[in-house]
Order: C-alpha cells, then structure tokens, then sequence
C-alpha cells in the first residue's frame, strides 16, 4: 500500500469514528455528516461523501486511486449531548488545524471509552423532581407534588430495569407507562393524591421522547428525508407505547 | 402564579439536561432557554391567545435563544433547544386523546388529537423559523468561504 493510500485510509477511520461517536450518542444525523465531512476536508481530502442514516453510516473519499467507500453499522442509540459536544468541539480543533489526525484519534478513542456524565441515580432523582415540576406547570395543585415525584422516578426506574431485562425499547417504555399509571391510580385510591390525570401527564413526561421528535423535524428541514422519516416514526412508536401503558390501566381499572 | 410556573419550568428543563447528560455548565443555560420558552407560551395563554400560535412563539423564542447560546458558547445548538422545547410538547393533550379513545368517545379523543398534531406542528415550526433567520443572517455577515487546497 502506498503512504497516500494509508493516509486516506487513516483520515476515513478518523472521521468514520467521530461520527459513530456523535450518532451513538443522539446527535442530529445533518450534523454528522457535516462533521465527518469537514474533518475530511481539514485533513486535506478533495471530495468527500457521507451518507448517515439513524442506523448506519457510508462515508467515501475520492483520491487520484479508485473512491474508496466503508460502511459502519449503528446498533445501539443514547443520547448524551456531552459526547456530541466533545466531539463537535475536537472536530472545530481539526478544522483550524490546532489538531493533527493522531491527536484526533486519540482524543476521539477517549471519549468514546467514557462514561455517561452523570450516575444512574442521579438521573431517576432528576425525573422524579422533573415530574413534580410539570404537575405545577400543568395547573395541577402542590398535594399532588410528591405522588407524581415518586410516580415519575419509579417510571425511569421500571423503564431502565425493563429495558436491561428485554432489549426492546418500545416494551420498555410500555412497562414503565403502566407502572406510572398502576402507582398513580394506587396513590389517589388510598388519598394521598387527588388528581389522577394531572399525576399521570407529569410523571410520563420523563418518558416523552421530545429529543427525537427535535430531531427528526431538524432531518426533514435539513432535507435528509430518510432519518427524517424513521426518526419520526420512532417518535410516533414511543408515544403510542407510552399511551397503551396508560389506557391499560384507564381500561381494566 | 407566573413566578411558581417560572421556577418549575426553570427546574425541569434543567432536570430534563441531566437526564440527556449535558454537561454540568450548561444545565443553568438549558434551564434559562426552557423557562423563557415557556414564560411566553404562558403569558400568551392567559391573555386568551390559542395554545397553537403560543407554542409557535414559545419554541421560536426556544430556538432563539438556544442559537444565541450555541453561538456565545461554541456548543452544537441541539444541547440547548432539545431540553428547551421539552414544557412545550403537548403532553397533557396527547393523554387526554388517549384516554377518550380507551373510553370510546372518538369525536373528542379525534379532535384532541388532532389539536395535539398541531401545537408539536407549531413547535417544529417555530424551530425552523428561527433557523431560517439565522441562516440569512449568518449568509449576510460572512464572506463566501475559501477552501484550503486539497493534498489528496
């Protein structure tokens, strides 16, 4: 292999891992491709394609030596805006050539081996406050506070037990609407809580995929109509689980 | 009262920042950008205006903002309009359509419904909106961009 040959090869694995990084961790896919294709361009590529779908990633290079294309393949999808911001800010480094590419790898490597910014725990008690938050913001009335704070964090709790239990993250939010409504009908049932459907609207709030529907409206505008699409037929997915979970409950109950 | 809706806004849309792992620095700014989202959208409500057009205003003040901060700040915008538009999202009328239609009464469940369509329309609307300014006002003030010659 010639030396231009593995520096073409080496700035693809560069950007293929900065934007496995930045979709992995929930970043709008426009901001993918334009990331993956700057850093291409910084390091000196004449023209570069990338083709970012929620599920996978094809990113080609054009060199005096036949294209070559790869192909990277997304499974699992999180959100964690931290990693989107390190990632952007590396790549903002690579463009105004405070980076080279080795530094980049590295850089790029650490961040994808490390954690979340904030513990599980730490998380539950945030959408547990957050529940009782929007029970105000509702018009909803401060005896039911504390009822949709434990109704909302046991919710994040049921949804991360169930979603390390089965792999299906549409189960998941099902199980943890059903269990926000079983325990709000409980609390107004024994008369700690008064209101049941202001209870319930704030505790599933947590569970309100807000970020991808974001996102998917950003995809359309941006005009990549196919991670549009499925983005917002993720979004429309997660809140017919998250409604079924309730009217099981309104149903049977 | 405006001051109690102020605060519960300001703390679940920062709470809404860690559940997304935004970084510590910007959970106040996150904060900020959702409460002035919704101190519109609540101002707009109470002097009768319809919830369509104050989502419209509140997510367009959202993206407003959450631009200004993304620019200030050198942070992807996503950080700041993602938990900003989350008081927005029509949660309360999406359960009430789900709880029409368990309970058969398809004529109201369908109009809220429906209602709920437009208000997260309006939001996405609002979004877009403010990015197309943003856009023009960025094509104005920068000169077009030279490209480094290629090594490849």
């Amino acid at each position: 292999m010639t030396i231009q040959q593995e520096y073409t090869y080496d700035v693809m694995e560069v950007c293929l891992l900065a934007g496995k990084i930045m979709l992995e961790s929930g970043a709008e896919t426009y901001r993918v491709e334009d990331t993956m294709m700057r850093m291409a361009q910084a390091f000196g590529a004449k023209e570069s394609h990338s083709y970012v779908t929620p599920t996978g990633i094809i990113f080609s290079i054009e060199s005096e030596q036949p294209t070559k294309t790869k192909l990277f393949r997304i499974t699992n999808r999180t959100t964690d805006l931290h990693k989107v911001t390190l990632v952007n800010s590396i790549s903002r480094k690579i463009t105004s050539n405070e980076l080279t590419m080795v530094e980049a790898y590295h850089a790029l490597k650490e961040i994808e081996k490390s954690g979340v910014e904030y513990s599980v725990k730490l998380q539950v008690l945030a959408a547990a406050i957050a529940s009782g938050c929007f029970l105000i913001m509702f018009q909803g009335t401060w005896v039911d506070f504390l009822p949709a704070v434990i109704a909302g964090g046991t919710g994040l709790v049921a949804f991360i037990l169930a979603q390390s239990l089965v792999p299906i993250k549409f189960f998941a939010e099902f199980v943890a609407s059903l269990i926000i409504a079983l325990l709000s009908l409980f609390f107004v049932t024994v008369g700690w809580g008064f209101e049941l459907d202001k209870i319930i609207i704030g505790s599933v709030m947590p569970l309100v995929p807000g970020l991808v529907l974001t996102n998917a409206v950003r995809d359309l505008m941006a005009g990549h109509l196919v991670s549009g699409l499925s983005k917002g037929a993720e979004a429309l997915l997660t809140a017919f689980a998250i409604g079924s979970g309730v009217a099981v409950v309104l149903t049977f109950l | 009262m405006i001051i109690e809706q102020l605060i519960t806004s300001f703390i679940s849309t920062a709470a809404f920042g860690i559940i997304f792992n935004a970084q510590k620095d910007s959970l106040i700014k996150c904060g900020i950008v959702g409460m002035s989202g919704w101190f519109i959208y609540v101002v707009m409500t109470n002097f009768g205006v319809d919830a369509v057009p104050a989502s419209l205003a509140g997510s367009f003040v959202v993206a407003l903002i959450s631009q200004t901060f993304a620019r200030l700040y050198k942070t992807p915008i996503i950080i700041f309009n993602v938990a900003g538009i989350i008081p927005l999202v029509p949660g309360g009328l999406a359960y009430d359509a789900m709880r029409n239609f368990v309970e058969n009464d398809y004529n109201l469940a369908i109009s809220l419904a429906v209602k709920a369509g437009l208000i997260s329309g309006a939001i996405a609307l609002g979004l877009v909106f403010s990015e197309v300014i943003n856009q023009l006002i960025r094509k104005a003030k920068l000169p077009p961009k030279v490209y480094k010659r290629s090594r490849l």
